[in-house]
């Protein structure tokens, strides 16, 4: 404690009125932690923030460094987009449930694609077996496309892709099915995700090594800042970095500065950061713990700003503001007496807005089992409007700044991200950091030691090493059968028939001549597409020329 | 006494490793000796890991509903390569409905999301310590 005549105000508190109340009665635990393991303090004060100064370090919302959010009327003017992630079986069910949604008040499609269509394989591909429609909804060529949207106009919704190897193949797919709609690409709106940065680090669905992955991706970049300038071109992911374990301060530290590298590759390549970077948006995770996450998404758009123009020169505002997509923690939802999940995700949805979210996914109440249920993924909508309509929390902009709490973990989050920034900067960057294995180790380390600390009661997660139930009554959940991947082979081995099949080699052809050299492959990849070649057949035109990518496996 | 070996293995085309890799940790951090294969293995290639690493245990780790397809090959291949005193385990979101199917081809266990690892851990030692002890 410092001498008395330099004590400070929290320091009088913590002598006066805080050591006789814990020498009566002693505190829950010895320290107390985030869900990170981070560990907090007892109360925040004035004291903490004397060095913040609101106009450089907060600021008003809408202005530089945008801490508050970057809209100056917040949800004031227009609600977050709710923006539920669905897809399974067939394209015909998936987009039957799009309607559904779409009715159900939701504003945004968001496609959820099935393990084949991620790695990039037929459905009759050896590798398939099993995965067909399972985890979402299985696209094989253009006419799969066609169906997923029947009915839906493309030109007036907004549609996320959940997409990342095969992004620009999907992305030429939807590109070819809003033009037969009759949709003008420069209006078209909505993102693909096509983070590979994360995949090497997380999620694993990569195809092609990090190099020429990263060449895709800048391609996208500058085909779609010209012909589709609407379009976000990459949703830089901390979602899946969060799942696979990571805490929230390596969540917002990689997340960042994978976004930093495709900045970098992008100027690389010859493009204009202000021309490409206001197309980079982000999408977070919304975990359990409600102001560690809050200050996640407040600090982001801090960083986000700050290094956008003062390490690489952006001079556009829109380069400057941080917009992100939030989903609840998939990774928090117990099979264990699973209508506590509902709880759990509306609270983890409530830290999204109230960290000032763009958009948000709300999970089901069954995703710990299987994929939702169209009535289970009605209440998740639901449990968002309520929020929205009943709560009140969207009157106000950014009700929390100023909390002497919000701010001080605003500020250790930033910190904590720029001291990463520079270790991954000494290794040459992410791409090199992912080479050497770095964010996965400390990833795995971090997920090992939650597991850790669930086991010896330290966390508690209600339902499963707490408060357990002797049985739990059996919920209904959607099953996916068999006879979905058989009507997928049998799809496309009747378009192997009937396509025009000198069209389709001489486009795959184009293709493998620009994958070798430095033409765009984009355009190819359209010309495919609109030959109805496969999927599997444009990646696998891809694989020929760049090799697969295979991680050294390590625990 | 030697160590009990255990292949811990990620079959089909999912790349969710963090459970595989948490379970992976905590059986070598019971003094099992843990052979990871990595993502994206075939039947045919877990099996081979099991024969090459003269296995015990085998942990499958299955999270996107492909356990109907290569849980059956995975115990048709032990049974034709005679290795069917290797104890199969599966961990991952299997859907209750499948849990009985499984245990009547042969899988020893099926570990759903909570699971604890301990429990896990116990399971693996009480189960092959016998066969250990044989050899």
């Amino acid at each position: 404690m410092k001498s008395a005549t330099t004590e400070t105000d929290k320091a009088r508190w913590e002598r006066e009125t805080l050591q006789p109340a814990l020498a009566q009665s002693p505190e829950r635990a010895a320290s107390f932690t985030t869900i990170s393991l981070r560990p907090v303090d007892r109360l925040y004060a004035p004291d903490d923030l004397r060095d913040i100064d609101y106009g450089r370090h907060i600021n008003h919302p809408g202005v530089f460094p945008y801490t508050r959010g970057i809209h100056p009327t917040g949800y004031r003017g227009k609600l977050w987009t709710m923006r539920q992630f669905a897809g399974f079986g067939t394209p015909e069910e998936t987009n039957e449930r799009y309607k559904q949604l779409l009715r159900a008040g939701g504003t945004g499609l968001s496609v959820a694609f099935d393990l084949p269509t991620l790695m990039g394989r037929d459905p009759d591909h050896a590798l398939s077996l099993g995965e067909v429609g399972k985890c979402g909804v299985s696209i094989v060529s253009l006419a799969d496309m066609e169906r997923l949207f029947d009915g839906i106009a493309l030109g007036d919704v907004t549609t996320s892709m959940t997409i990342n190897s095969p992004a620009a193949m999907i992305f030429a797919m939807y590109l070819v099915v809003a033009e037969k709609q009759g949709a003008d690409w420069r209006t078209l709106s909505g993102t693909i995700q096509n983070d590979i940065l994360k995949e090497f680090i997380a999620q694993k669905e990569f195809i092609y090594p990090p190099r020429p992955s990263m060449r895709i991706i800048t391609d996208i970049f500058a085909f779609c800042s010209k012909e589709v300038p609407r379009w976000n071109t990459i949703s830089v992911s901390g979602y899946h970095i969060r799942e696979a374990g990571a805490t929230a301060l390596q969540e917002l530290a990689f997340t960042l500065r994978d976004g930093i590298e495709y900045v970098q590759y992008g100027i690389e390549a010859g493009l204009e950061v202000d021309d490409f970077v206001p197309r980079i948006s982000f999408f977070f995770n919304a975990h359990s713990d409600f102001f560690e996450e809050i200050a996640k998404y407040r600090a982001a758009r801090k960083i986000w700003a700050e290094v956008m123009r003062d390490r690489f020169g952006a001079r556009q505002e829109r380069a400057w503001k941080l917009r992100f997509h939030s989903q609840t923690a998939g990774v928090s939802l117990t099979a264990q007496q699973p209508y506590n999940n509902v709880i759990r995700t509306a609270l983890q949805a409530l830290s999204a807005i109230l960290g000032g979210t763009n958009s948000l996914h709300t999970n089901s109440l069954d995703e710990a089992l299987a994929l939702p249920t169209a009535e289970a993924a009605t209440l998740a909508l639901r449990t968002q409007q309520i929020i929205a309509h009943e709560t009140g929390v969207a009157n106000v902009v950014d009700p929390l700044g100023g909390s002497y709490f919000v701010e001080q973990l605003t500020r250790e989050m930033e910190e904590g991200a720029l001291k990463y920034f520079e270790s991954i900067d000494r290794m040459g960057g992410m791409v090199e950091a992912i080479e050497h294995g770095y964010p996965q180790r400390e990833i795995a380390e971090s997920a090992y030691r939650f597991q850790q600390a669930v086991e010896r009661g330290d966390k508690v997660i209600v339902g499963v090493n707490d408060y357990v139930a002797e049985e739990d009554a059996p919920i209904p959940t959607l099953y996916i059968d068999e006879t979905v991947a058989q009507r997928q082979i049998d799809r496309v081995e009747t378009l192997r028939r009937e396509r025009d099949h000198d069209k389709v080699s001489r486009a795959l052809d184009a293709l493998r001549r620009a994958a070798t050299g430095r033409d765009n492959i984009m355009y190819p990849l359209v010309e495919a597409t609109r030959a109805y070649a496969t999927l599997g057949e444009m990646c696998d035109a891809l694989r020929d020329v760049w090799g697969e990518y295979e991680e050294v496996p390590s625990i | 006494m030697r160590k009990i070996r255990v292949v811990i293995a990620k079959p089909g085309l999912d790349g969710h490793d963090r459970g595989a890799k948490v379970i992976a940790r905590a059986l070598r951090d019971a003094g099992m000796e843990v052979i990871y294969t990595g993502l994206r293995q075939t039947p045919e290639q877990i099996v081979g890991a099991a024969l090459q690493e003269d296995a015990d245990a085998i942990g499958l780790s299955i999270l996107s509903g492909a356990h109907n397809h290569i849980c059956p090959r995975v115990m048709q291949l032990l049974k034709e390569h005679r290795l069917d005193d290797v104890l199969v385990v599966v961990g991952g979101i299997i859907p209750d409905v499948d849990v009985p199917k499984l245990k009547q081809m042969g899988i020893a266990a099926v570990f759903l999301p909570g699971s604890p690892m301990q429990e896990i851990v116990d399971f693996i030692n009480r189960h092959v310590r016998s066969r250990v002890e044989n050899i």
